[in-house]
């Protein structure tokens, strides 16, 4: 079909994000990229439903998501959930991820239940309001904000962190650093 | 992973977050999900739009 120039510039710009959330989400770039190739030919095949001055970032996560939910977490019903098996995935993997700084934040992050860590990722993250992380993922606001809530607890206590200076001068911390300087 | 296991034997209680501690873990999740921002968008990607933009317009003609 024809794309609006302004459809077409919104949904490029959605990439990046796009990519960050899956990767969070499935937790292999690979796969990532294919869940976000998979969620544009479904968006673009039904671009008529989209509500011309809506959030088009917002409407392409909640495709990613739900197509993520439905296919994905199908096929790896048999081996998913035994709690650790994301963050065995990202351990056997590590080359995919980049920067080494992040990794024992990424596998914190692995660990926490899908519920908790898309919650985390969208709010904390991609920058959505609660309302928005809400809507996209098919729940009332109050359980966003609770899932965000446990999701930043659990990662504490993974990181064994129970107050600012815990984070010291080690990797972590200079990975923040780092990054904040650029 | 060896020094995070001895850099903290002290007890974990189970109290609130500071304040100061949830902006860390927000610095360091964005920075986390930033990294992959910023590569942009991948060459498979702005392709496969525009394949699917040339098509359209093919079509309609």
């Amino acid at each position: 079909m024809p794309m609006d120039e302004s459809v077409r510039k919104a949904v490029l710009g959605a990439v990046p994000s796009l990519r960050a959330f899956a990767i969070s989400l499935c937790g292999n770039v690979d796969r990532a990229d294919d869940l976000v190739q998979e969620t544009l030919l479904r968006a673009l095949a039904n671009i008529d439903s989209f509500q011309p001055g809506t959030n088009m970032s917002a409407w392409l996560f909640t495709i990613l998501r739900n197509h993520f939910r439905s296919e994905y977490r199908k096929r790896r019903r048999e081996i998913e959930d035994s709690e650790g098996h994301h963050a065995e995935s990202l351990k056997s993997q590590p080359d995919q991820y980049g920067h080494v700084e992040f990794r024992e934040f990424r596998e914190a992050l692995a660990r926490l239940p899908s519920d908790q860590r898309e919650a985390l990722i969208l709010v904390g993250a991609s920058g959505f309001s609660y309302e928005e992380a809400a809507g996209i993922c098919g729940c009332a606001v109050g359980t966003i904000k609770s899932r965000v809530n446990r999701a930043r607890t659990r990662l504490a206590e993974l990181l064994h962190v129970n107050s600012a200076e815990d984070f010291g001068p080690d990797e972590t911390t200079r990975a923040v650093l780092a990054s904040g300087g650029e | 992973m060896e020094a995070t296991a001895t850099r903290n034997k002290r007890v974990n209680k189970p109290a609130k977050l500071g304040r100061d501690v949830q902006a860390r873990l927000g610095q360091q999740l964005r920075a986390m999900y930033d990294e992959v921002v910023n590569q942009g968008v991948p060459d498979r990607f702005s392709d496969l739009i525009n394949r699917l933009d040339a098509g359209g317009k093919k079509d309609s003609q």
